[in-house]
């Protein structure tokens, strides 16, 4: 299968990089580790006629601690999170949600900050970014913008980016030591998209009660859906399975599954409050230090 | 566009058009035909290369992005004329029946081993988990990368 012809550019820089988006206007695409556009292009999904390679930009490729967040930068392979101890000892969602993205393969060519432009709803990082309050650090010619995760992830496959702008890095809060988070997710094997995915993301404060929860879903709907009743119903909340089966509920309520090929619409929902509860209970043992 | 790519130690220098899958410069413009193609939707891993040493899938690059990098095929992996230990390890453990997943099974072990030597059954079989095998139930494919660590240590041992 062949893509329709395109003309390709290959900057080194990111300054470079912008030059040639403002050039090349919407007929411009960003590739990035191209596991998600080339197959979208060889099926003609997508006929970008400019293609600006970033692979060649050695200044995005980082995992970094900054002022209390991670720095994740646009070459950020999903293999490098999986090996990252930066993401290991500072964000536990993302460091449970890296192994079980696409397979070993992919992972060595696909980059976070792809998948989180793509904003396809089966993606497993937008619902981690979700859950934690991730930012986005979007650049054009004109600056600098920096997006909160909710309001760059709009629609089915339509993030908030402006024509000339990419994505140059994800800033992600660090966990300190009252919080804990964790995905789950159900796959039928290895590589294949969630079944359903579940990102939960909780911070204690001093007396031990809920002092932030985060909570969003893969694959049921047509985002990556946040689910804000439940986050808000547990603020100041003592944590435990009793709270956990109530946000599972709210959960399995706004979810929007549909039955396809990886289940039926209910199997899915069940699935989503189960989960829902057990993510919470490892997010909890790791706030508590239990972990 | 004219690249420069270095294939299994040889430089080649090609004019190529952009949306040139780099699977198909491999096989049809370099002749190197050990890379397959299987499902051509990322899907199966038998168009596995090393690039710059990391396994990747050829059908899901492009050629053009191979520019001053440095590539291994099934066809580099012979060791001075002779088999390389995964391969003759691969040919020891019968892990292969019809061939056709068996280069990039090849090519991901030998990556494997290069930064694991020594790695568990869970650790290869998760290591060879975007490779698709549709004959052998995989068990000789991991036996053969076990054996090969060990004989890897084997020789390292005797020339040290
Ligand atoms: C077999 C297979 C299984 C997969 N399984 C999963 C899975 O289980 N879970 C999962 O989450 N994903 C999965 N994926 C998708 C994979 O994670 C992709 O890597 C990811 O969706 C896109 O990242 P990329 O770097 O490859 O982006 P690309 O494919 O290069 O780009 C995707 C889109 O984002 C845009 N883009 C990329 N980078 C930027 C940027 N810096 N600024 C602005 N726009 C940008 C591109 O223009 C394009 O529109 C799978 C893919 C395959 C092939
Ligand atoms: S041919 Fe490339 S993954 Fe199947
Ligand atoms: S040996 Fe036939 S596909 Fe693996």
């Amino acid at each position: 299968m062949y893509p329709p012809a395109f003309e390709y550019a290959a900057p080194e820089s990111v300054e470079e990089a912008l030059d040639r988006l403002a050039e090349v206007g919407d007929e411009g695409r960003i590739l990035a580790g191209g596991q998600s556009l080339i197959p979208m292009m060889k099926l003609r999904l997508a006929a970008p006629a400019h293609l600006i390679d970033i692979n060649e930009i050695a200044e995005l490729a980082y995992i970094r601690e900054v002022n209390g967040h991670l720095a994740i930068g646009a070459l950020t392979r999903h293999a490098d999170v999986v090996r990252s101890e930066v993401v290991a000892g500072g964000c536990a969602t993302m460091a449970s949600a890296a192994p079980w993205v696409a397979d070993p393969l992919v992972r060595n060519r696909g980059t976070v900050c792809g998948s989180v432009a793509h904003c396809d709803p089966e993606g497993d990082w937008n619902s981690v970014m979700l859950a934690v309050g991730a930012e986005v650090v979007a650049r054009s010619k004109q600056g600098e913008r920096v997006i909160p995760i909710s309001e760059f992830v709009v629609d089915f496959f339509t993030n908030s980016l402006r024509p000339g702008e990419m994505v140059t890095e994800l800033r992600v809060p660090r966990d300190d030591d009252r919080s804990g988070g964790a995905y789950l997710k159900l796959e039928r094997k290895i590589g294949d998209y969630a079944t359903v995915g579940v990102a939960a993301h909780l911070r204690l404060d001093e007396q031990g009660r809920i002092a932030r929860a985060g909570l969003a879903l893969t694959s049921v709907g047509p985002i990556n859906l946040k689910v804000t009743e439940a986050e808000e119903m547990m603020v100041g909340q003592e944590p435990g399975d009793e709270l956990f089966a109530e946000a599972a509920q709210i959960a399995a309520r706004t979810c929007e599954p549909t039955s396809d090929v990886r289940g039926p619409a209910e199997y899915k929902r069940s699935v989503v409050a189960a989960y829902t509860r057990r993510a919470f209970g490892r997010a909890l043992a790791g706030a508590r230090g239990e972990t | 566009m004219e690249i420069e790519v270095t294939v299994n130690g040889v430089a080649y220098r090609r004019d190529t058009e952009p949306r040139r899958l780099l699977v198909d410069f491999i096989r049809t413009e370099l002749g190197l035909t050990g890379t397959h193609i299987g499902c051509d939707t990322t899907s199966c891993g038998a168009c596995t290369v090393l690039f710059d040493g990391v396994p990747v899938k050829s059908c899901t690059m492009f050629a053009v992005q191979a520019d001053g990098h440095e590539l291994t095929t099934v066809e580099g992996l012979r060791r001075n004329g002779e088999l390389s230990p995964v391969q003759a390890a691969f040919k020891e453990h019968h892990g292969l029946q019809c061939g056709f997943c068996t280069p990039g099974m090849m090519l991901v072990a030998t990556a494997l081993l290069s930064s694991n030597p020594d790695p568990t059954e869970e650790e290869v079989r998760w290591a060879l988990s975007g490779n698709i095998c549709r004959c052998t139930g995989y068990t000789n494919i991991v036996e053969a990368i076990r054996s090969a660590a060990a004989t890897m240590h084997e020789t390292a041992g005797v020339e040290s």
